[in-house]
């Protein structure tokens, strides 16, 4: 099967199969030099959205076996139309980074180092701590002022300030919605992101 | 965005201030720079700075930071002087004509209904007068001394262009050059659009000085129509998103308020009794809440529990919980627990120095992030800390970057864009869904068997993202979108939500996006503009129902045609009206009407297009703002010099930080404005991109820009090491000596403004010191956005 870059693109994307990407072997030409024709041949290409600023500019990501190999400006995506500005040029050295942490980190009370720890050891640390912190400062009701009585109303708060979270603006739509969720089921208060600042 | 990213391409002139769009949105440039080349449209620079968008710009001015009230303010009384503003669309499309309540005043910097002791303001003078029905009086001809038109007109009298021009520091010249040209997008038919971001809104009074944009907007008729709009250019690819997403202290998604400890938020009757106006498109907001708590606590949600109301907190109305606040507490050893999603704000909080010594007060910190950040080793040597002083137990969990899991980002135009995954997690990282599913699923677990009321709203949430770690991102965009609780068949738009609890939606702004199974809009990759406008409304998914030009009613005149055939965007259509409905014709073009499409522009509301607002009329006088109903000119926290245009000083709204390690700089000793701002090759607080070599080689240092005059005078070289101070403390870094800033007149007095990017810190390949030690804790009197970019440092040679 031949089809354009373009056409391809709008037949995966209206069968919402996003992640078959190269599987047709769909020709690259015009847009590719040739030699980067050669390095990306057999790379599956998978579309994704610049993570940094808010422009909102098209990627094309080519992997290969399991690898990010090359990053470019995706040429049909109508705000960018295949440009890049320095810091979305570099994606690749995102997925490609000596400097990127390797397993969770942790560092004991007064300590001056990291420990490595397994996943499972580091959340259930984290869900007790979460617990113990939220048990311990969590406001069930609160007494206010009722003007039309002039007397005291008990109002259900369910509310803990003994806990703060911060972030989301690197995250995407679906685990902000998460993080809001279980963050107000908890009772959170604190509950910022950069938005803010 | 009000517009979008392409639609820049369709305006006649741009005002860029409070943005340097150039360097740190490059690909508005692209679509401004074809304006220019295909309409001759203008590029007007308003930066403190003269940045890479002055330099692109057909006009610059300089401007003291934190005088855009004064600068936008003058503005307003040149167009209105000289009658340059839209008149058509002012008398109908705002609230101009509207007649304000006798007892409504203003001297002297302070509105009516000041209370000095409790720094805030009673809003029940500033009201529209009404009728013996309710319904606001209005004087059409606008002559009438009480219409907001004329009373907007004595308020801004008092900003003649020289009086602005020695506030603001700005050369007369340039200054009525910009007037003019700005001014000449009021005629029919042209756009005009203002791009701003951080620059506008890090001030204490940075809501005004957005609302001074909008009000200009409106004048000039340049909200709703193609090439114009009121244009925030947000810093993160998903800002809008987490925005949208409510992880903001005193919202929930949708834009919906948490309920507070009071007696008008005790039930869910009252709160939405509270909450809900009676006219304009919020009057359905019944619908978005309960189906928000549909979504949240699922079959536990009934009527007979208020929808499980009372499973959400409500705030303290005494407590501000903001940014600033979360430190302030911390500092005070009040929160003992905190998470960091990808936020450093040892780096990117305002005074750095005290957000870091705050973070050692708590018990526990994790932090979620690709890289060690300043942050997450806040306890090191390294970062100046005694790691054996420092009680705090701390977790760094490697988290997934972008093209390592899936899901949608909103930019700033609204665009909601899927993006696929490219690869596994790189090392054992996961992604932040993961994290947030493993934490959830294990605090639930440990709750399993109590019944206390704190168990009641974990246990009960609805939780149904499949059996693995990592969730289900399809179902939870389906859950966002919602659907009918009964068929499970989605909702196809956010008219078909209920309040009687047969629809959950989890963000009632989104619901459209994923319509139907198996369709979700944010994946479509269609970039066919129909029309030419790059509307592309096949690409993607636009919140809200696909709209791209928010308040498009307006780009039509009163009986529902283009206000020029060059500026089409929706009209009126008799002939498209399905007449068996008894549809009197349509809106029809090239975007999804922003209004009720079958309502004939002769019929009641017909020329309302603000169907948000309760008036659906533009908002030049509002009751929203807590310091007054027009934006005002006060100076900020740190100024050096004195209010030229009322005895009043600071904004008389903000709260006044009288806390420790938060002192307050005078002019004498700190004569200097400082401010701070971003470069191309460097994103927020840096640990996105101070960890790439490519980018680390291309900005490797910190550095603090300053004019050749100041250098001069203090004997420092290009290249030399000097000390910043502030009142707060000092850092240490290279100069950068350049003719970008030029020192301004300000009421006869020469004052020098130095910059400094504040995207460094001691982590990562480049590395310098952090700028937003110098900054303070001091937040805008509507948002607590902290005042970032107007404070006063001095500057030395390091010795």
């Amino acid at each position: 099967m031949k089809c354009s870059r373009r056409g391809f693109l709008k037949l995966s994307g209206a069968t919402g199969l996003g992640l078959v990407f190269g599987e047709l072997g769909f020709d690259l030409e015009p847009v590719a030099a040739k030699v980067m024709d050669f390095k990306i041949k057999s790379a599956r290409i998978v579309p994704t959205i610049c993570p940094y600023c808010s422009c909102g500019c098209g990627i094309l990501c080519y992997v290969e076996n399991g690898k990010v190999i090359n990053t470019e400006g995706d040429p049909d995506h109508p705000i960018n139309r295949g440009s890049l500005c320095s810091k979305g040029s570099s994606l690749y050295q995102i997925a490609n980074n000596e400097r990127r942490l390797g397993k969770p980190l942790y560092r004991a009370p007064g300590s001056s180092k990291w420990e490595t720890r397994e996943w499972d050891w580091v959340m259930d640390r984290i869900a007790e701590k979460v617990k113990q912190t939220r048990d311990n400062t969590f406001i069930s009701s609160q007494k206010v002022k009722d003007p039309q009585t002039g007397g005291d109303l008990e109002v259900t708060v369910n509310r803990t300030e003994g806990i703060a979270c911060l972030g989301g603006a690197a995250l995407d739509n679906e685990e902000c919605y998460l993080l809001t969720k279980t963050m107000r089921s908890m009772g959170l208060v604190y509950l910022e992101h950069q938005a803010r600042i | 965005m009000t517009n979008h990213y392409i639609d820049l391409k369709n305006t006649d002139c741009a005002l860029i201030i409070g943005s340097n769009a150039a360097e740190n949105h490059p690909m508005s440039f692209k679509w401004l720079t074809k304006a220019r080349e295909e309409r001759g449209a203008r590029i007007i620079s308003v930066d403190p700075r003269f940045t890479r968008t002055s330099a692109k710009a057909d006009i610059y001015a300089p401007i003291r930071s934190g005088t855009d009230i004064a600068f936008i303010g003058g503005m307003i009384n040149y167009i209105l002087r000289n009658r340059m503003f839209n008149e058509a669309y002012v008398r109908k499309y705002t609230n101009a004509a509207f007649i304000i309540d006798d007892r409504y005043d203003f001297k002297d910097g302070i509105f009516s209904g000041y209370d000095s002791k409790s720094r805030k303001y009673s809003s029940d003078t500033w009201k529209y007068k009404t009728d013996s029905a309710g319904q606001p009086l209005k004087d059409e001809t606008l002559q009438h001394p009480r219409t907001v038109f004329q009373l907007l007109k004595k308020h801004y009298s008092r900003y003649d262009i020289d009086t602005v021009c020695r506030i603001t520091g700005t050369p007369k010249g340039v200054y009525m050059e910009i007037a003019d040209t700005y001014a000449a997008t009021g005629a029919r038919g042209k756009a005009g659009t203002i791009l701003y971001a951080m620059g506008a809104t890090q001030h204490t009074v940075g809501s005004q000085n957005i609302r001074s944009y909008a009000m200009l907007q409106l004048l000039l008729g340049n909200i709703g129509v193609p090439g114009g709009g009121i244009n925030a250019l947000r810093g993160e690819a998903n800002v809008q998103g987490s925005t949208d997403m409510a992880l903001l202290f005193h919202l929930i998604p949708g834009y919906l308020n948490l309920p507070s400890a009071a007696p008008q938020y005790a039930t869910l009757a009252s709160y939405l009794e509270t909450e809900t106006p009676k006219t304009g498109y919020w009057s359905n907001k019944p619908k978005f809440m309960v189906s928000l708590l549909k979504a949240f606590w699922g079959p536990n949600a009934t009527k007979d529990n208020e929808f499980a109301y009372q499973y959400l907190p409500k705030i303290d109305p005494q407590v501000n919980y903001s940014h600033i606040s979360v430190f302030e507490a911390l500092y005070e050893e009040k929160i003992k627990g905190m998470f960091c999603f990808g936020q450093n704000p040892v780096v990117g909080g305002p005074n750095a120095n005290k957000e870091a010594k705050a973070l050692g007060n708590l018990e526990w910190l994790v932090c979620v992030d690709l890289w060690e950040t300043e942050t997450s080793t806040f306890w090191t040597e390294k970062a100046g800390a005694r790691p054996a002083d420092i009680k705090t137990e701390v977790f760094l969990l490697p988290a997934a970057s972008s093209v390592e899991k899936e899901g949608t980002v909103s930019n700033s135009g609204r665009w909601i864009q899927w993006r696929w995954k490219a690869i596994e997690p790189v090392n054992d990282a996961k992604s932040d869904g993961w994290i947030i599913n493993s934490l959830f699923k294990r605090v639930k677990k440990l709750y399993e068997n109590e019944s206390s009321p704190a168990a009641a709203p974990i246990k009960h949430l609805l939780w149904d993202y499949g059996d693995s770690d990592e969730p289900d991102i399809d179902k939870v965009a389906r859950e966002i979108n919602g659907y009918n609780v009964f068929t499970g068949k989605q909702v196809p738009g956010f008219a078909k939500l209920s309040d009687d609890g047969s629809t959950c939606s989890g963000n009632w702004v989104f619901c459209g996006m994923y319509p139907e199974a198996g369709k979700n809009l944010s994946q479509r990759r269609d970039n066919t503009d129909e029309g030419g406008l790059g509307n592309c409304l096949n690409w993607s998914y636009s919140w809200p129902a696909n709209r791209r030009i928010l308040y498009n009613r307006c780009s039509a005149d009163y009986e529902g045609r283009p206000w020029s055939d060059d500026s089409k965007l929706i009209w009126w259509d008799p002939a498209k009206g399905d007449i068996l409905k008894g549809e009197k014709g349509k809106w029809v073009g090239l975007d999804v009407p922003d209004f009720n499409a079958v309502l004939a522009p002769a019929e009641p509301g017909g020329t309302n297009p603000f169907i948000m607002l309760p008036e659906t009329v533009g908002g030049l006088f509002t009751t929203k703002m807590k310091e007054g109903p027009f934006p005002e000119h006060y100076e900020p926290w740190e100024s050096p010099v004195n209010n030229s245009l009322s005895g009043v000083q600071l904004n008389p709204v903000v709260k006044v930080p009288k806390t420790a390690m938060n002192e307050q700089g005078s002019p004498d000793r700190f004569p200097i404005i400082g401010t701070t701002y971003r470069v191309s090759e460097h994103w927020q607080a840096g640990q996105m991109t101070r960890n790439l070599p490519w980018l680390a080689e291309l900005f490797p240092d910190m550095f603090v820009e300053m004019s050749e005059s100041l250098a001069k005078a203090r004997g420092i070289k290009n290249g030399d090491k000097v000390v910043i101070s502030c009142a707060r403390g000092e850092i240490t870094t290279y100069a950068l000596v350049t003719k970008r800033f030029k020192p301004l007149l300000i009421n006869g007095k020469q004052v020098e403004e130095v910059g400094l990017p504040w995207h460094f810190g001691y982590q990562g390949i480049a590395t310098g010191e952090i700028a937003n030690k110098l900054t303070p804790h001091i937040g805008d009197g509507n948002t607590m956005i902290p005042e970032y970019k107007a404070f006063l440092v001095d500057v030395r040679r390091a010795v």
